[in-house]
């Protein structure tokens, strides 16, 4: 028993991950807190997208369940879970019992390597990213075979399309990424694919990759936002699921919890695309300014932001309580608005100890980033009509592509610069 | 462009020859599908995404409309016009008053008639914007339904200020309008006009000159201004061809004559032409409305017409331009209180023929947007 708390503890000295420090106890830990955030950040995602989409699109969005309709996503999981399972005849029944796994598997397992914070992620791996890319187009497979096994028209058809965009599309964002992975060369301990070493460099260099090689990083940056969107088959690129179409596309057949799955796995895809995102042009786990403004005075006030950002959202849980209709029906939805701020208020509070200030600071950060991301999702969908396919073939084949292959190029050529500029001059003086 | 008369009608019997060898695919589209603006059935045979042709099935809502009139008293059918073009009410109501009219030869006092061109223009505002925003939703763009479902809404409480209902309004009747407007109805209209100009505006600026929105809709679904008048296509879809034909101006009816507007029309007669001249008709309704309100005159609203309605045995045909095309109405009297046969000519039924013209060779995405241009009412196509 006593070498079991020791190994614990252990751990707690460790300035690793505790995959890369061999901890497995810290490392299930890790998985169960990472599997139970994501599925909370879905659940928020779920309210927030149909909340801003909503005010977006002037109307009020939930309002009934719960208080603003804050309990509208537990009230669908719970339909969803108790909806009957169904199976058409014509299915076939085990690739579509195992296409939702699938999807879900390669979803929640690129989070492995997302690096929350130096030492907040599951793992380091050396080929992070790579892994990252790979595992996220393993996607694909389960939605074919989603599409397959529904056997039926529409299903097929959003499969097929569904498959070839993922395609495409992963060929310019894998260009993309190769060439922040290039910047990350630039470092003394040289370059790196681990996730934690590419925001490590970001920091040694003293720059966002964003804005590296001022405008590579954005175009870069550019081609990567506009693939991720693709990729997660979102709005414009929705066409897999375009509903006016396709009705629902490949999960056309699906009901109950098989389609909550495809909807847990579409939502952690987008948060783990907008991982990679952050992590290698926005500075992953970094506040803003970390070179510039540090000392003791910006380091305070940078750490306070976290506790502060959840007093703000308790004092706006607070502010529309008072705002709440005064009738007796609302009676039960005013108190639950107010204990939601209580709640949220309790949090900001802890926030504010030292001790936990300093730990969690970067998770705060690195989910601040990916929730702008999250922000832009939401407001591309509120915007932009649908791409045609051929439309989407052309912009991800005849655009993106030779973009970002002379990104690739102009990215090297810059990086080397001096080198380059070292070996003309070899050249001429000979 | 192909003729539309050597168009062959698509095989749909022959079976495909094995699952795995087929390279053409049978897709039934509706009569429940979200895009299809109702209960229209599409068949669609597809090469890939690639559409080799098409097949309308239709029928699904068919309530006999035109059979009910011939059981029913010259004013009892009026209601039932209402029923068929739910979109656009009041024009149904319009052409088949002014068609009992003509029969009776009565004509509606001046103020009668300068209300209901406000009426009709207000509605057609309102058609126009549901099919604005049910089209950019079928292209993907679901904000501006909701922009154009929130101005409707005051175009509906108008109707619903002057005669108590909000969709099928039976605003007006034979001879004239049993309501007086209410008071502060030209007030109303005036805010209206001057409410619902910006939101057009904005509306422009989600869409006319989005990326997506040209590609998604230029060059989709061309119809020459020729096929337009082989297939007997009316209404916008036909001046975005670049006929101006539009029977308020051809054969002025309700006073239009009296009203200063022009005809927006289009050159490419793609859906984006269409698009455009619908919007322009928006505006142009708004000009109406501006004119008619500023000139209602004082008056009776009800021309003598009997209590009993027995018109004389004869028949009429009376067509007006409702917000879809050209509405026409061919009533046959045998002296009797009830229609010997009343005949609709919906535009909508008759528009819907050109799209298998306008389909062919397009893609799957294409066929959305070509129903969605086409703005049909599926209540108006099978009656």
């Amino acid at each position: 028993m006593h070498e079991f708390v020791q190994y614990i503890l252990s751990y707690l000295d460790s300035n690793q991950t505790p995959g890369a420090a061999g901890n497995i106890f810290w490392a299930v830990v890790y998985v169960l807190l990472v599997f139970a955030g994501l599925s909370v950040a879905v659940i928020c995602m779920n309210w927030l997208e149909r909340k801003i989409l909503a005010h977006m699109q002037v109307r009020l969005g939930p309002m009934r369940v719960g208080p603003h309709g804050l309990l509208q996503p537990i009230a669908d999981a719970l339909k969803l879970l108790l909806k009957e399972d169904i199976i058409p005849d014509g299915a076939d029944k085990i690739v579509f019992w195992v296409a939702p796994f699938i999807v879900v598997l390669a979803a929640f397992t690129v989070f492995v390597v997302v690096p929350f914070g130096p030492t907040h992620a599951i793992t380091d791996m050396n080929i992070g990213i790579l892994f990252m890319l790979g595992v996220s187009s393993l996607a694909v497979l389960g939605i074919v075979t989603a599409g397959w096994a529904s056997n039926s028209h529409y299903p097929l058809i959003g499969a097929l399309r569904s498959s070839a965009q993922m395609v495409s599309y992963e060929v310019a964002m894998g260009l993309a990424v190769v060439s922040a992975v290039m910047m990350t060369s630039l470092s003394v301990d040289g370059g790196t694919l681990s996730m934690i070493g590419i925001v490590e460099a970001q920091k040694e260099q003293g720059v966002w990759f964003l804005f590296k090689f001022f405008p590579l990083g954005l175009i870069a940056f550019g081609i990567f936002a506009i693939a991720m969107v693709a990729e997660t088959n979102r709005a414009p690129f929705d066409l897999p699921e375009a509903e006016s179409e396709l009705t629902a596309g490949f999960h056309t057949e699906y009901s109950g919890f098989r389609w909550s799955l495809f909807f847990l796995a579409e939502y952690s895809a987008m948060i783990a695309v907008s991982s990679i995102a952050v992590t290698l042009w926005v500075g992953g786990w970094m506040r803003p300014f970390p070179n510039l403004l540090n000392g003791p005075t910006c380091d305070l006030a940078f750490s306070l932001i976290p506790g502060l950002t959840f007093v703000f959202l308790a004092g706006m849980c607070f502010f529309n309580t008072v705002r709440m209709p005064k009738h007796p029906l609302f009676r039960i939805q005013t108190i639950g608005l107010a204990g939601f701020g209580v709640v949220l208020g309790l949090i900001g509070l802890v926030m504010f100890v030292p001790a936990v200030r300093i730990r969690i600071d970067d998770i705060f950060w690195f989910s601040a980033k990916v929730a702008g991301f999250m922000y832009l999702y939401i407001w591309y969908r509120g915007t932009f009509p649908r791409y045609r396919f051929d439309q989407l073939m052309k912009v991800g084949w005849k655009v993106l592509l030779p973009i970002g292959f002379a990104l690739l190029i102009a990215t090297a050529v810059v990086g080397m610069r001096t080198e380059l500029w070292a070996q003309v001059q070899e050249v001429l003086h000979r | 462009m192909t003729d539309p008369k050597t168009l062959t009608p698509l095989d749909l019997d022959t079976p495909d020859k094995t699952f795995l060898d087929a390279n053409e695919l049978v897709i039934n589209m509706g009569p429940q599908h979200p895009a299809t603006h109702g209960v229209l059935r599409v068949i669609l045979r597809l090469d890939g995404e690639k559409v080799l042709g098409l097949e309308c099935v239709i029928g699904y809502l068919h309530r006999g409309v035109e059979k009910i009139a011939e059981n029913r008293t010259y004013t009892m059918f009026n209601p039932y016009v209402d029923r068929m073009d739910y979109v656009a009410a009041v024009s149904n109501g319009l052409g088949y008053c002014e068609a009992v009219e003509k029969l009776l030869s009565v004509e509606a006092p001046p103020r009668a008639q300068y209300i209901r061109v406000i009426l009709t223009e207000l509605n057609r505002i309102a058609s126009h914007q549901l099919w604005l925003g049910t089209h950019a939703l079928d292209i993907g763009a679901i904000t501006p339904l909701f922009y154009t479902f929130r101005d409707r809404e005051e175009i509906l409480k108008i109707f619903e200020k002057y005669c108590g209902a909000r969709l099928t309004t039976h605003a007006f009747r034979i001879g004239g309008l049993q309501y007086e407007a209410y008071e502060g109805f030209e007030q109303d209209v005036k805010n209206f006009v001057s409410f619902v100009k910006p939101k057009i505006d904005e509306y422009e600026e989600l869409l006319t000159t989005n990326r997506i929105w040209l590609e998604r809709t230029r060059g989709v679904g061309v119809i020459s201004g020729k096929d337009c008048i082989a297939l007997g296509v009316t209404g916008p879809v036909l001046r975005a061809s670049g006929v101006k034909w539009d029977v308020r101006k051809a054969l002025p009816y309700a006073n239009y004559g009296n009203f200063d507007f022009e005809i927006p029309t289009g050159q490419n007669g793609d859906t984006y032409d269409r698009y455009l001249v619908r919007m322009v008709e928006m505006r142009q309704s708004l000009r109406i409305i501006e004119q008619a309100v500023a000139g209602i005159p004082e008056g009776p609203i009800m021309a003598k017409v009997p209590k009993v309605m027995k018109p004389p045995v004869g028949e009429v045909y009376h067509s007006i331009e409702a917000p879809k095309g050209e509405l026409g109405y061919f009533i046959v009297s045998d002296g009797s209180t009830q229609p010997y046969r009343v005949r609709v000519r919906p535009p909508s039924f008759v528009n819907l023929q050109a799209l298998d013209l306008m389909c062919r060779g397009q893609l799957v995405a294409d066929v959305i947007a070509v129903i969605g241009t086409l703005d049909i009412v599926l209540g108006e196509v099978d009656r």
